[in-house]
């Protein structure tokens, strides 16, 4: 795990001390700008840049909802964005389940398929699967287009490949003993995979979650398009701010904050989950 | 090996599926009809200080709209940066809104597509006549020869806005009616942090206005009779040429205005870092930023000598937004009644001085709200000098090619680098070849 | 469903209990509920992937043999078969679109070389220096994640903020606090503009890299750092004989990711500069956008994601038959 107990040398102590100074300043300024020109009045973000502010507000937060539907928006999100990871990871641990613990014919076409879509430009796809989605809402009835629905559904086919990838090496990492001894004790495959497999498989299940969720959050090219007022997301909507008037620097800065804190805090929350979930699925 | 096949496996197991599906690409329904008489979608473009305003000033109307006649409006105001996007998948899909605002420069494009109802005498007619409507605006409505793919809504035109207190300081008594007096201005205002004259650098909008504008000054077009690009054509050369020297040679823009894109210069208008402006209907725009009515003057944008007119006297384009209503809507009546409503006298009153526009419904101009100084320059450059950007179905396309090549222009004006005949020529030949071969 | 698969299964498992081949799992069996339960819960995924970016694949290189301008997208079935004419236009690099392309691809090769050298490097460098304890390196740990997991516009326009010409952080610091430079810098526009992005992109980029090699640190085993140290091996040459060497298994994968994902980046270049890319920084993913959203001709965009994902495929391709091959070979 680490390495053994000697001494390091001063050069080592040195250079990592420089380094990792370095490093936290070019991290930090751009989240202490973001939040010190949040709390600045209007006049001090259209300025001269200042470190401090001249005054302190607290107006851009209250302003932020008013001047977009800042909330709308918000939930959008949240419910795009969790119900494509909570989808994504369900189907993720179906197919890892199946790749990991049985061999059958086509194995391999689905995951070299699978993972090749990773390669896919984005640009590629845009306007055919709108037009699949379109044509799907007028043949079923189904809106996908313009809908929650269909913006769920690409994200989680966004997040799909990697998540599939790393469960399989996550579950390849799962002892067989666990699942067999399952299977003895009278639960069916599936009872296998959700009363062994999965819990003993957390961390990566979590890491792959992280993973999903963060993709769905902060995409723009397909929900700019497949967005109306009514269901358009954060990322899209976060926009509107740079209005025909001006540019409100101090309430973008408010709000890309409010739209960050909750996964930036759930990201470092579960960061270790997400390190043993990577130790064990992606890098073996 | 393995995986090779396994890859050509999958490849030929996609296309199989997708023979299949993608047969039914593209939207089938063609004409309109009136299956949902009682809706209405539409999309309005962003006209006032945010999002939130615009809705403000709307809804109200759309509610009068639904009392009068059963119908209600669904409104979705989309931003500016989407508006063409969005336009352009709902064209494609046939899923889009039953009415919308275009940009009025985006008519002849638009029109090409086919996606819009053209306005034909018999649906003139439905909305109270062609008439009503005043000429210039309808100059911008799509193609000449063929029936306009959108109506008139608000019209707008360039002026120059000044700040008085400023040209006082300065000793300058009036505003400037040449090119060579606003130099000679701008070079007395530039000193000390201030500047002469803004600039949108790196709006691509903006920068087609100002050079078409240019470039009919110097008698010349970006677009042959028979609706070719000539970007190149050394009237169009030197128009560009003069218009990025204002920053390049006469350096009364500020260089850090060439990365504007978002309006900056408004607010470095409306803060006093900038002597004067060319916007088009800006005071809305200015009043929201703290600006009052009496600290600036508007003027004529200045022309190369004489007074604005028509020909080489051209001194703006006819800017504006226009109503369209989609071809395939499921409500065409509601549509058209809509657009009736819409352009009415009473509704254009209320909307156009809301947005500090001009009415192109000629009843509504002759109404004493529209007749304050401010608005009188920009109804007489509308009605004297002001020309429609060409109508041809690249427009879009032009917009971007040469918006982008006027931008990288400044970027070297900015960075210090000569801009010269030379260069010039050079960015517009490659803005000409980007456009779609015929 | 599930129930009645379980059940029968399970009274299977018990009488197979005894056979030798029980212990490889429930891979073995011949009846055909077996057979069709892998198939069963890889459904979903194989339904969404055909449907999401299979499918729609298949039509984007049917739309990049079509001569989709706005002439046709109303219904682009009927838009005229145009045959190679769309590829041809964008590999003419004599004629200014195949030149802009070539151009785009240069600048993006370049920009994912080095965005994806200096994320490694940074992130490599930083999960090493913080592989053993030291007092704050938990809060350290949590604060190099943060770019990573803020949202991408969030982030990005936070550096256009900073980017600008007149108001911005950067020229304030460089300019007039450092005073490098007689003029302040264009950053948003101009030549800069591609290390604004490559900037920009390393500093999103590398915590993921930092996350990899710190995951792949914790699979060491603890006994190779011990040998190295009884051989008399310092800190330095334990980084390098064993560090390193045995995070190539690693680094074969997150480099590839790194390059997929950074190569065909959208969202920082497009909030960054908007719709159009200065020239020193055209990604190629923004220009294909150009190309196809705003000068509305599908047909050669669509030709040209292609060509890119070709291009991506045989990198993929070639990239993973050497790495694999020289593993192979290490390993021996």
């Amino acid at each position: 795990m680490s390495r053994s107990p000697m001494a390091p040398p001063r050069s080592f102590l040195w250079s990592r001390r420089i380094f990792l100074t370095l490093l936290t300043g070019f991290v930090l300024v751009p989240v202490y700008v973001m939040v010190s020109s949040s709390l600045k009045p209007l006049a001090d973000v259209t300025g001269q840049f200042r470190w401090l502010p001249s005054s302190l507000t607290f107006r851009p937060y209250i302003d932020i909802w008013s001047t977009i539907p800042l909330a709308r928006y918000f939930v959008n999100s949240l419910i795009v964005a969790g119900a494509a990871t909570v989808c994504s990871v369900v189907i993720a641990v179906f197919s890892a389940y199946a790749v990991s613990r049985y061999t059958f014919r086509g194995k391999r076409v689905f995951t070299v398929t699978v993972l090749s879509t990773q390669m896919f430009p984005g640009i590629l796809f845009l306007l055919p699967l709108f037009l699949i989605y379109v044509n799907i809402g007028n043949a079923t009835g189904i809106a996908l287009f313009g809908s929650r629905g269909g913006l769920i559904l690409t994200y989680l086919t966004f997040s799909l490949p990697f998540s599939i990838w790393m469960l399989i090496g996550y579950f390849d990492s799962v002892p067989r003993d666990l699942d067999e001894a399952a299977l003895v004790d009278g639960c069916g495959p599936l009872g296998a995979l959700f009363r062994v497999v999965v819990p003993a498989a957390i961390p990566g299940i979590v890491a792959v979650a992280v993973y999903a969720f963060m993709t769905a959050w902060g995409e723009v090219l397909f929900a700019s398009v497949m967005t109306n007022d009514t269901t358009r997301t954060l990322a899209v909507g976060l926009q509107g701010y740079s209005t025909l008037n001006n540019v409100y620097w101090n309430q973008i800065m408010a709000a890309s904050l409010v739209v960050s804190v909750p996964v930036v805090a759930g990201f470092l929350l579960l960061q270790r989950y997400l390190v043993a979930g990577l130790t064990a699925g992606a890098v073996k | 090996m393995r995986r090779i096949r396994a890859a050509a496996a999958g490849a030929v197991t996609v296309s199989m599926l997708t023979a299949v599906t993608a047969c039914g690409g593209g939207s089938s329904t063609g004409g309109g009809s009136n299956d949902s008489p009682k809706t209405l979608t539409y999309w309005a473009s962003n006209q006032g200080a945010s999002i939130e305003v615009d809705k403000k000033v709307l809804q109200p109307e759309l509610d009068k709209f639904e009392k009068q006649t059963g119908i209600k409006v669904k409104l979705e105001v989309v931003p500016w940066s989407d508006l063409l996007n969005r336009i352009l998948t709902a064209t494609t899909s046939g899923q889009g809104p039953d009415v919308l605002n275009i940009g009025n420069t985006w008519s002849a494009s638009l029109q090409a597509t086919g996606a819009l109802l053209p306005w034909d005498a018999k649906n003139f007619d439905k909305i109270g006549g062609k008439d009503r409507f005043v000429d210039s605006a309808l100059g911008s409505t799509g193609a000449q020869g063929k029936d306009p793919a959108a109506v008139p809504l608000y019209s707008m035109a360039y002026a120059l806005y000044y700040n008085k207190k400023m040209f006082a300081d300065a000793g300058i008594s009036n505003p400037p009616a040449t090119w060579d007096e606003l130099i000679a201005d701008g070079k007395k205002l530039s000193k000390g942090g201030k500047w002469g004259l803004g600039a949108e650098g790196s709006n691509v909008s903006e920068n087609i206005h100002h050079a078409f504008v240019f470039a009919k000054q110097h008698g010349a077009d970006f677009f042959t009779a028979d609706g070719k690009p000539d970007f190149t054509n050394s009237g169009v050369v030197a128009a560009v040429k003069q218009y990025v020297d204002l920053m390049a040679k006469d350096k009364i823009i500020a260089p850090g205005n060439a990365e504007y894109a978002q309006n900056q210069s408004v607010s470095d208008f409306a803060k006093g870092k900038n002597a004067m402006l060319l916007w088009q209907s800006a005071s809305a725009n200015l009043t929201s930023q703290g600006m009052k009515a009496d600290a600036y003057g508007i003027a004529p944008v200045p022309v190369q000598s004489g007074t604005p007119g028509t020909g080489t006297n051209v001194n703006s384009m006819v800017a504006g937004i226009n109503l369209a209503v989609f071809k395939n809507t499921d409500n065409l009546d509601g549509a058209t009644k809509f657009v009736k409503f819409m352009t009415s006298d009473g509704e254009q009153k209320i909307l156009n001085t809301a947005y500090s526009s001009i009415p192109p419904v000629k009843a509504a101009q002759a109404d004493t709200t529209f007749n304050t100084s401010a608005n009188a320059v920009l109804k007489d450059t509308l009605a004297g000098s002001a020309a429609a950007l060409p109508q041809v179905a690249d427009e879009s396309q032009f917009e971007t090619t040469v918006g982008t090549a006027v931008k990288d222009l400044f970027a070297d004006a900015a960075a210090g680098r000569a801009v010269t005949t030379a260069s010039v020529k050079a960015k517009l030949e490659k803005a000409q070849q980007q456009m779609p071969k015929k | 469903m599930t129930t009645t698969t379980a059940s029968a299964e399970s009274g299977e498992r018990t009488v197979r209990k005894d056979s030798p081949g029980a212990a490889r799992g429930p891979r073995r069996t011949g009846r055909l509920k077996r057979i069709g339960l892998p198939y069963l819960l890889l459904l979903p995924a194989l339904v969404l992937e055909l449907l999401v970016h299979l499918v729609p694949m298949v039509i984007g290189i049917v739309m990049s043999f079509k001569e989709l301008t706005q002439f046709y997208i109303r219904d682009w079935g009927t838009a005229p078969w145009s045959g190679l004419d769309n590829y041809r236009v964008s590999v003419d690099f004599d004629a200014p679109v195949g030149e802009a392309l070539l151009h785009s691809f240069l600048v993006t090769v370049g920009f994912t070389l080095l965005s994806v050298g200096l994320c490694w490097l940074i992130g490599t460098a930083a999960a090493i220096y913080m592989q053993d304890t030291f007092r704050g390196r938990g809060l350290l740990r949590a604060l190099f994640l943060i770019p990573y997991a803020l949202p991408v516009y969030a982030a990005v326009i936070t550096w256009v903020f900073m980017f600008q010409h007149d108001n911005g952080l950067v020229n304030h610091v460089l300019h007039d606090q450092l005073h490098l430079g007689d003029k302040p810098a264009f950053w948003l526009i101009g030549g800069n503009s591609f290390y604004a992005l490559l900037t920009v992109s390393v500093w999103k980029g590398w915590p993921f890299a930092f996350l990899i090699v710190m995951a792949g640190l914790q699979n060491i085993p603890g006994e190779l750092y011990e040998a190295a140290a009884l051989d008399g091996a310092g800190m330095w040459q334990q980084i390098r004989r064993i560090t390193l060497p045995s995070l190539r298994p690693v680094n074969q994968v997150l480099i590839l990711v790194l390059f997929l994902w950074t190569f065909n980046d959208f969202n920082t270049p497009f909030v960054l500069f908007g719709r159009t890319a200065p020239e020193a920084a055209d990604l190629i993913s923004v220009h294909i956008y150009q190309a196809s959203f705003v000068t509305w001709n599908f047909g050669t965009g669509s030709a040209m994601s292609v060509l890119l994902l070709l291009f991506l495929l045989v990198v993929t391709g070639v990239y993973l038959a050497l790495t694999s091959r020289g593993r192979r070979t290490a390993d021996v």
